[in-house]
């Protein structure tokens, strides 16, 4: 028998059901309420942008975006509280999705990091007013062409891209489900819903347009590439397990499968289509982290998005994704772990190293986090490989530790501006550490979280993946991924040295005085950043509460 | 629970840090004041500890143990020994004299912003300095040490780069580039040691399960926890990379010269005097408590490294023609004595080696406070702009030369009861590493002596003829180290009856005994049958 025949198989079985029969789908809504809500006000501030007088939206958006996330927040903090992240845990809406601890606890994460970025989406105060018209990073009408005719309307109409929040609100909502996903469709799906919106969002800048767009198609096109691997992943490993639910390919994969029909067990011969997809899979998920060889997006991406929305990305983007790759090498490929931990090694040491020594060089404020995200991303891997639930428990924890460090990182970059917007390249921060002692020193405590050193969340999060790491054998991870922080250490010691060592310039950049808004986020990045460091105790046993996945 | 007196202890500088950071920028008298007056109190705690503790009692004594991060198996454990004792008393003995030394060492510039606040920025790094460093002498969680023993590199290296000497300050734009390339040199060096020894820290806690200093040491004693031969190994290597880079041992040496040259010279005593005691003290407290074997192990390979850095660092000392980096090569030559000390693994060479410690830190502060207000004077750090200085300063003069002859164990002089010991404990059971080390000798006392005179004595060079002599703050400063320099040299005992117990137990946890009075062959007879 023939692949086509188990085709047929499934075909004729399913022609043979009377259309009544199909039941309604039970969807637990309660459980679901997190996304729903993110999805509903998404959909609202749609109706906003379309209804709302132009004078207005700014304020309503606003509002809508940052309750809606709060809400949501809410839901999952009730959630938790009810037990859902352990004893309750089980897969809801027709085994489309998990809510179970890692789900929740990445949701919570994500949605805290999106309430932070969103202020500083909302921010107003830092670049000149133009024509008495208070201005935000975005473009004033991201259809006109830059350098127009019709740009110089806008913006002296004092148009604004409010679209932005909706789009960030359907951006999480997609991130929410991406780490529940429970099947590869959800999961396909989660991945678009998100993707799009940030494509978009990152061709909307106000300064250096050009350079946005251009930003945006790259993205778009490596995006669409990995959507496609990650499609035809999915879609041999459906002809290899003849399902798309997690659990069914898990036993198929692992043996344990019970009901054998003739047309598995002739697919189940061969390992090609799984190895295979599987590998696909894996792609599609390490390119949406950011790991090496998958990574060329990430620097010009960075460097080209508007900066509220760079962090955003970089914060939210590698939370969901790293919850899905989670998911589908705990859940759906165990059975495979001598297969895939090999190569996962391969890609966990060249990620921390290319990540590592690439920053080295770097010039500009933005690529120098690009690569250095790259770099963590090596680190989280060296935990994902550990396949423990200390290696679970260490990855939520330094998921949690480094977004908001990053979505910090960025908002301080917004604040260091000279005439042409953000002054980004490194030489003009020189000096900065004289000039604005706190904006420089905030941004020190950053730069040593990403160092890892002790007693900022950096370092714990360092140890606890290294520790998973070394427990789960992986001791020559432990020892590239030290060789590799001695490395970065080096290029974020270089900017530290350049704010408060070096003179600085006469011509050199001003720092902006931010909206409380912005202020919050840093604010809430040091803060989290320090007491992470100081006192991670509670924080890792929330992740470790919430380190076991359901089937 | 009793009154948590080492906490306290280290917790007092790091208040006091705060404070005076947070003092005005126009207030920056009160901001000396605020710092001096934290550090007198850190000094006056120190010495409560020095007298609560009983050389007789408890190995680990004043101890607190709180729960802290229990994922990690860390706690909040804190104890100390008498090698302990001793090594917080040192440092906040120094830290006032720094502080005293480097009073008009930060002020800023007349061309400063008003908002730049470097005199406040100073002195608080100074204070989280010392808070850092005697709280590594007191963690006895693995853990904990390591977060300080790494933390304490940042402000250091912000010490470092951030202020150099008056004398070059603000005009020379390439003084200012080396100095930063000091302070990154040194950061980056101390940093790789530390991640490395961060692998090792992890890998302990894999074989051992925690990181309790005393629970491992008691297990490994009992028997109950057993680690391969390669795995000790490597995991000490781990640790004692890191200590060497931080002591430091040839070769990882040479981050020293430029951080001492570049930093003013109180800063430069901090790093040779204070800081870099962390890691000797941690060679004998962690690297022979938590892995007896592999030191064992590794002593022959120590020791030559040691004896390396004796002559090497003597020999380039005497051809060095900057004070600050003749001084910092001194002292490699001295770190080699005190590693060799603790590797001769006899209690003599190991009390004499903590002993060394105390008193190295006494005679370079001496040493190098003096010349930072020679140097200040003259605004030259080579020896040749200087000559004839005893006939226009002679008080000057005067405490250089006791600085000095502190340096080349003149006895009579607190280094020489270590020196002696160190040497004598080496002897008894490496003769011939003993006998060679005594070149060390030799050469400090040349390259001391050529220092004098070429800068003391002589004709009064011109740029030197208008120089001041110390003034009363100096005095103050210099003066009471003097005083102790002659003092335990003369009498050394309250240091010994504190330190003695403490290297006995040190010499259990490597198994060791002190080879019998005839040493010389009975040592080789020992050694055949191993």
């Amino acid at each position: 028998m023939s692949t086509m025949a188990a085709a047929r198989g499934l075909l004729t079985l399913a022609a043979g059901q009377p259309v009544d029969r199909i039941p309604a789908p039970h969807i637990e809504y309660a459980q679901l309420a997190p996304t729903l809500i993110v999805v509903g006000a998404a959909v609202l501030g749609v109706l906003v942008e379309a209804f709302v007088p132009r004078k207005s939206r700014y304020y309503v958006q606003v509002f809508l975006a940052v309750a809606a996330l709060a809400s949501a927040f809410a839901a999952v903090v009730g959630l938790a509280a009810g037990g859902y992240g352990s004893d309750k845990a089980h897969i809801a809406a027709m085994g489309a999705v998990a809510v179970d601890g890692p789900a929740l606890f990445l949701q919570g994460i994500i949605l805290l990091s999106a309430v932070v970025a969103v202020f500083t989406f909302a921010e107003r105060r830092l670049d000149p007013a133009a024509h008495g018209n208070r201005v935000d990073s975005f473009a004033a009408q991201a259809a006109s062409v830059p350098g127009s005719e019709s740009e110089k309307a806008a913006v002296k109409a004092g148009f604004t891209t409010t679209e932005v929040f909706p789009l960030a609100l359907f951006a999480v909502s997609g991130m929410l489900v991406f780490p529940a996903a429970n099947d590869l469709l959800t999961l396909f799906v989660a991945l678009e819903v998100f993707s799009l919106p940030l494509y978009l969002l990152c061709a909307v800048a106000r300064r250096q347009r050009l350079m946005s767009q251009e930003a945006a198609v790259k993205y778009f096109l490596l995006g669409a590439f990995s959507s496609a691997f990650l499609l035809f992943g999915i879609a041999l490993v459906y002809g290899y397990a003849g399902s798309v639910s997690y659990a069914a390919i898990a036993d198929v994969v692992d043996g344990t499968v019970t009901k054998i029909d003739p047309a598995l067990a002739d697919t189940m011969g061969n390992d090609a289509p799984l190895l295979i997809g599987g590998a696909l899979i894996l792609m599609g998920l390490l390119f949406k982290v950011g790991a090496v060889p998958f990574h060329m997006w990430t620097p010009d991406v960075y460097q080209g998005a508007p900066t509220p929305v760079t962090g955003f990305m970089a914060a939210a983007t590698k939370v969901a994704a790293f919850g899905a790759l989670l998911r589908l090498l705990y859940v759906v490929l165990p059975g495979l772990r001598w297969d895939w931990r090999p190569v996962m090694w391969g890609v966990a040491i060249l990620t921390m190293l290319a990540g590592a020594v690439i920053a080295v060089t770097q010039t500009d404020v933005k690529r120098l986090l690009a690569y250095s995200s790259i770099a963590h991303a090596g680190f989280i891997l060296a935990g994902v490989i550990a396949t423990s639930a200390e290696g679970v428990k260490s990855v939520l924890f330094y998921l949690g530790a480094y977004s908001f460090v990053t979505i910090g990182a960025f908002a301080v970059v917004t604040l260091v501006r000279d005439a042409g917007g953000e002054a980004t390249h490194l030489s003009k921060w020189a000096g900065l550490g004289r000039r604005s002692p706190l904006t420089a020193a905030v941004f020190a405590v950053f730069l040593l979280a990403f160092a890892g050193i002790p007693l900022t969340s950096g370092f714990a999060g360092k140890f606890a993946v290294f520790k998973a790491a070394a427990e789960g054998g992986a001791g020559v991870l432990v020892v590239v991924g030290v060789i590799s922080s001695a490395i970065a250490a080096f290029f974020y010691i270089r900017v530290i040295v350049l704010m408060f060592f070096s003179e600085p310039k006469a011509d050199g950049p001003t720092v902006a005085v931010p909206s409380p808004l912005t202020m919050t986020t840093i604010a809430v990045g040091v803060a989290v950043t320090l007491v992470l460091g100081v006192a991670p105790q509670y924080f890792l046993d929330l992740a470790g509460q919430a380190s076991t996945f359901v089937r | 629970m009793s009154f948590p007196l080492l906490t306290v202890t280290a917790a007092v500088p790091a208040v006091g840090a705060v404070l005076t950071a947070a003092v005005p920028a126009a207030r920056r008298t009160a901001a000396k004041w605020l710092a001096l007056l934290f550090s007198l109190a850190t000094l006056a705690l120190a010495v409560l500890v020095a007298v609560r503790f009983e050389p007789g009692g408890a190995r680990y004594q004043l101890t607190e143990s709180h729960a802290w991060i229990a994922d990690f198996g860390v706690r909040y454990e804190l104890g100390v020994d008498g090698i302990g004792v001793a090594l917080i008393a040192l440092t906040a003995l120094l830290i006032p004299f720094v502080i005293g030394a480097g009073w008009n060492d930060a002020d800023p510039l007349e061309t400063s912003s008003s908002r730049w606040r470097p005199t406040q920025g100073f002195f608080a790094l100074i204070l989280m300095v010392e808070a850092m460093v005697i709280i590594s002498f007191e963690a006895t969680d693995v853990f904990l040490f390591y977060i300080f023993f790494e933390a304490m590199l940042i402000p250091m290296y912000f010490l470092i780069g951030g202020f150099g000497d008056r004398a070059h300050a603000g005009s020379d734009e390439n003084a200012a580039a080396q100095r930063s390339y000091a302070a990154v040199k040194f950061l980056l060096y101390n940093l790789v040691g530390g991640l490395i020894m961060l692998a090792a820290v992890i890998g302990l806690y894999v074989v051992a399960g925690n990181f309790s200093l005393q629970e491992i040491t008691a297990a490994r004693a009992a028997g109950t926890l057993d680690m391969a031969t390669n795995t000790e190994r490597l995991l000490f290597l781990g640790f004692f990379f890191a200590f060497a880079v931080k002591a430091p041992l040839w070769p990882l040496h040479t981050w020293l010269p430029n951080a001492m040259g570049e930093a003013t010279a109180p800063v430069a005593v901090l790093i040779t005097a204070v800081v870099d005691k962390v890691g000797t003290f941690a060679m004998l407290r962690f690297c022979l408590g938590l892995f007896p074997e592999a030191s064992k192990w590794a002593t022959p390979a120590i020791l030559v490294l040691a004896l390396i850095s004796i002559v090497y660092g003597a020999l380039v000392a005497v051809g060095q023609r900057d004070i600050k980096r003749l001084v910092a090569y001194a002292s490699i030559s001295h770190f080699g004595f005190i590693i060799m000390g603790i590797f001769a693994m006899t209690s003599q060479g190991q009390s004499g080696a903590t002993l060394y410690m105390v008193n190295h830190g006494i005679s370079t502060a001496a040493l190098m406070l003096v010349a930072g207000f020679l140097i200040s004077r003259r605004g030259s750090r080579l020896i040749a702009d200087y000559g004839g200085v005893q006939k226009v300063a002679p008080v000057l003069a005067g405490t250089f030369l006791i600085g000095g002859l502190a340096t080349l164990s003149l006895p009579g002089l607190a280094p020489f009861v270590s020196e002696f010991l160190v040497l004598v404990g080496t002897f008894a059971r490496y003769p011939v590493i003993g006998i060679i080390a005594t070149i060390g000798i030799v050469l400090a006392a040349l390259y001391t002596l050529v220092l004098y005179q070429r800068t003391m004595t002589g004709p009064v060079k011109a740029e030197v003829s208008g120089m001041h002599d110390l003034r009363l703050r100096e005095v103050l400063v210099v003066a009471p180290l003097i005083v102790l320099l002659i003092g335990l040299g003369v009498y050394p005992k309250p240091l010994t009856q504190i330190v003695n117990p403490a290297v006995e137990h040190t010499m259990s946890d490597v198994h060791e005994k002190d080879p019998k009075p005839q040493v010389a062959v009975e040592a080789k007879n020992g050694e055949a049958a191993k």
